[in-house]
């Protein structure tokens, strides 16, 4: 189970903010193992959201090394980090960021789009993934069609159709009520055990971090605590 | 890997997400390649026009009027005084090496009757030679000869328009219509030439020899007068030689001073059209270019348009570089959709220039040719303004920060 994915050495980035530059990250370290669920928690500003766009190859570190899979992701072109996002990370953003006026087949059928697949291929992938979120039936839902949990499950499927080892969830439940966050997080628990892959999740809410195994925290782009989390 | 047949896909479903934006920043390119396709139709029938009178009017070819007169100070104008003569014309046959052929022609306006049918019309005396000059076929009958000319034969070749107003469908060979009066013969009946630049029929004529044209028809003051002669040059390049031949010799047999006016004036028509020709060019090219300009101005809408909508789906473009989109994947999303307004807008384009150049054709009389060439470069022209256009908003959408694009609202 613990073989690294991702590993961070001294990891910063820097803003320049007028004259003076601001650091979101400050040497950061640490390392990811296959299979975790990992919560980050932190204040605004501390760093975790800047954390996850490096680690989703969003950004670019301003120093420090970034291995994924082993590979430094640190020196490549911006269209090398899309294939890397295309194929080994998969996004769940807070405000679902799917496609308006398309279909949550197709939505989901995205990233496959530019992967190069097959259309056919596209379609029993994506069915698939919807499938494993529970939306088989509403695949010809538009998301203003889509009630705010059924969006977010649509993001989720986008997320794994193209079986990325790794999912990014930014604020997964900031929008939606208790109800339809415990299943959603329920989906994420279910897909970190049932099918391995890795969920590395930010929040501020402490029940829904308490979903994860592992909790770390940040402070002014640094880590001030990580621990495991005793269920 | 860009999948082609997707992109174009999203392409189109964008455009038709906003369906009557997508039709007016069309609407600027149907209005202008239909402006360029007209344009070049109106000026291809001008220049066709022109290539077909300088083909009527035969090769190589100067025209020399008897002087003008001055009375009381005010000049008459080429030909109004005649003061060239059928030995004039002789001379230059013989002695101007560069002349190959001389039609020498007195001309007056008569009434022509047949029958119960009667019609004004220029009656132009001559010799066989001129028909020859201006390269002009006998339909019917047969031509002048010179045999006509010395026997002062009362023998006419009528063109087709008179013909067709006095006759209709009866044989007008070996009828006799009546030109002013005195009874002619008529021997031939010429090919349609159809209307000069000017618009005027060339058909409405009738030829007699010039003999008799002096002796019966017009009977002009000194017998042997003529008003003009039509002259062809051996070749082209001889045009300006045989001028200088003209010049020289009529000098000398009219005993003009160096000091003094002419009492003649030679013309050089196949220059005059050449220079018509150029001007239809000329032309043709300058209305290209207006047309062109709203061409380029329908290209700017496009450009106009599609940066509006990069901005309006920044949001999307986040989404698509997030989930995996390259920078060409995005640029040809933005470059496709351009495309399409603008090849759409080309081809419904095509279809009003038509249109219009048809129309125009029937409405004002003139001549249109719309070519495939200029279909075809429209079309390239549009394609190119898109891809053109297309291009910095592309650009502009592919180099979004994924991160800030994904924020914005």
């Amino acid at each position: 189970m613990n073989k690294t994915l991702i590993e961070v050495s001294n990891l910063s980035r820097l803003y320049h903010v007028g004259d003076s530059d601001i650091a979101a990250l400050n040497s950061v370290n640490l390392s990811i193992g296959k299979g975790e669920f990992v919560s980050i928690m932190g204040p605004s500003g501390s760093g975790k959201s800047t954390f996850m766009n490096v680690i989703g190859c969003l950004d670019t570190p301003t120093s420090g090394a970034y291995l994924l899979q082993g590979a430094d992701v640190g020196c490549l072109s911006r269209d090398e980090l899309s294939t890397i996002r295309n194929t080994t990370i998969g996004f769940v953003f807070q405000g679902f960021n799917l496609l308006a006026r398309t279909t949550a087949l197709e939505n989901v059928e995205l990233p496959l789009l530019y992967s190069g697949a097959p259309a056919r291929q596209r379609r029993e992938q994506a069915l698939e993934a919807l499938k494993i979120v529970g939306l088989e039936d509403r695949i010809d839902h538009q998301p203003n069609q889509l009630s705010g949990g059924q969006q977010q499950r649509v993001t989720i499927a986008r997320a794994i159709v193209n079986k990325a080892p790794i999912i990014l969830a930014d604020e997964p439940t900031g929008n939606l009520d208790t109800k339809t966050s415990a299943e959603i997080m329920g989906l994420f628990v279910r897909l970190n055990s049932g099918s391995g892959i890795t969920v590395i999740l930010v929040t501020h809410e402490h029940d829904i971090a308490a979903y994860g195994k592992r909790l770390i925290r940040f402070l002014d782009g640094r880590i001030i605590s990580d621990e495991k989390i005793q269920n | 890997m860009i999948n082609i047949p997707v992109t174009i896909r999203i392409s189109l479903r964008a455009l038709k997400a906003n369906k009557m934006r997508s039709a007016l920043t069309m609407l600027g390119i149907v209005i202008g390649v239909g402006a360029v396709i007209a344009m070049l139709a109106i000026g291809a029938g001008a220049r066709e026009r022109v290539s077909a009178e300088i083909d009527s009017m035969g090769s190589n070819l100067l025209i020399v009027f008897s002087g003008s007169t001055s009375s009381g100070g005010a000049r008459m104008g080429a030909g109004s005084e005649p003061t060239i003569t059928l030995q004039d014309a002789e001379a230059i046959k013989r002695e101007c090496p560069a002349v190959q052929d001389v039609g020498p022609s007195h001309s007056g306006t008569a009434q022509v009757v047949f029958g119960n049918q009667n019609w004004s019309t220029v009656v132009i005396g001559t010799t066989v030679s001129l028909l020859e000059i201006r390269e002009w076929q006998i339909a019917d009958g047969r031509p002048l000869t010179d045999q006509d000319d010395r026997s002062i034969a009362k023998v006419c070749v009528l063109g087709k328009t008179v013909v067709d107003n006095l006759f209709g469908a009866i044989d007008p060979i070996g009828k006799v219509v009546r030109i002013k009066r005195v009874p002619f013969t008529v021997i031939g009946v010429l090919g349609s030439k159809g209307q000069t630049m000017m618009g005027q029929d060339q058909d409405d004529i009738i030829y007699v020899p010039i003999s008799t044209a002096q002796k019966k028809l017009f009977r002009p003051s000194f017998p042997g007068m003529i008003q003009f002669m039509m002259i062809k040059a051996r070749g082209s390049e001889e045009l300006d030689s045989a001028e200088e031949q003209i010049n020289d010799l009529l000098h000398q047999r009219h005993r003009i001073g160096p000091h003094q006016e002419n009492d003649f004036t030679v013309k050089n028509l196949t220059q005059m059209m050449q220079t018509a020709a150029n001007i239809a060019r000329i032309m043709t090219l300058l209305l290209g270019a207006i047309a062109s300009i709203s061409l380029l101005v329908g290209g700017i809408g496009i450009m106009n348009i599609m940066l509006v909508s990069v901005t309006e789906r920044t949001r999307e473009i986040g989404i698509r570089i997030a989930v995996g989109a390259k920078t060409w994947d995005i640029r040809l999303q933005f470059i496709i959709e351009a495309v399409t307004l603008s090849l759409i807008g080309g081809g419904i384009g095509i279809i009003f220039g038509q249109a219009g150049s048809i129309t125009v054709a029937k409405l004002a009389g003139l001549p249109v040719i719309i070519s495939p060439l200029s279909i075809a470069v429209a079309f390239g022209f549009s394609a190119a303004v898109g891809v053109f256009f297309g291009f910095y908003p592309a650009y502009k959408a592919s180099l979004l920060n994924p991160i800030d694009a994904l924020r914005y609202e």
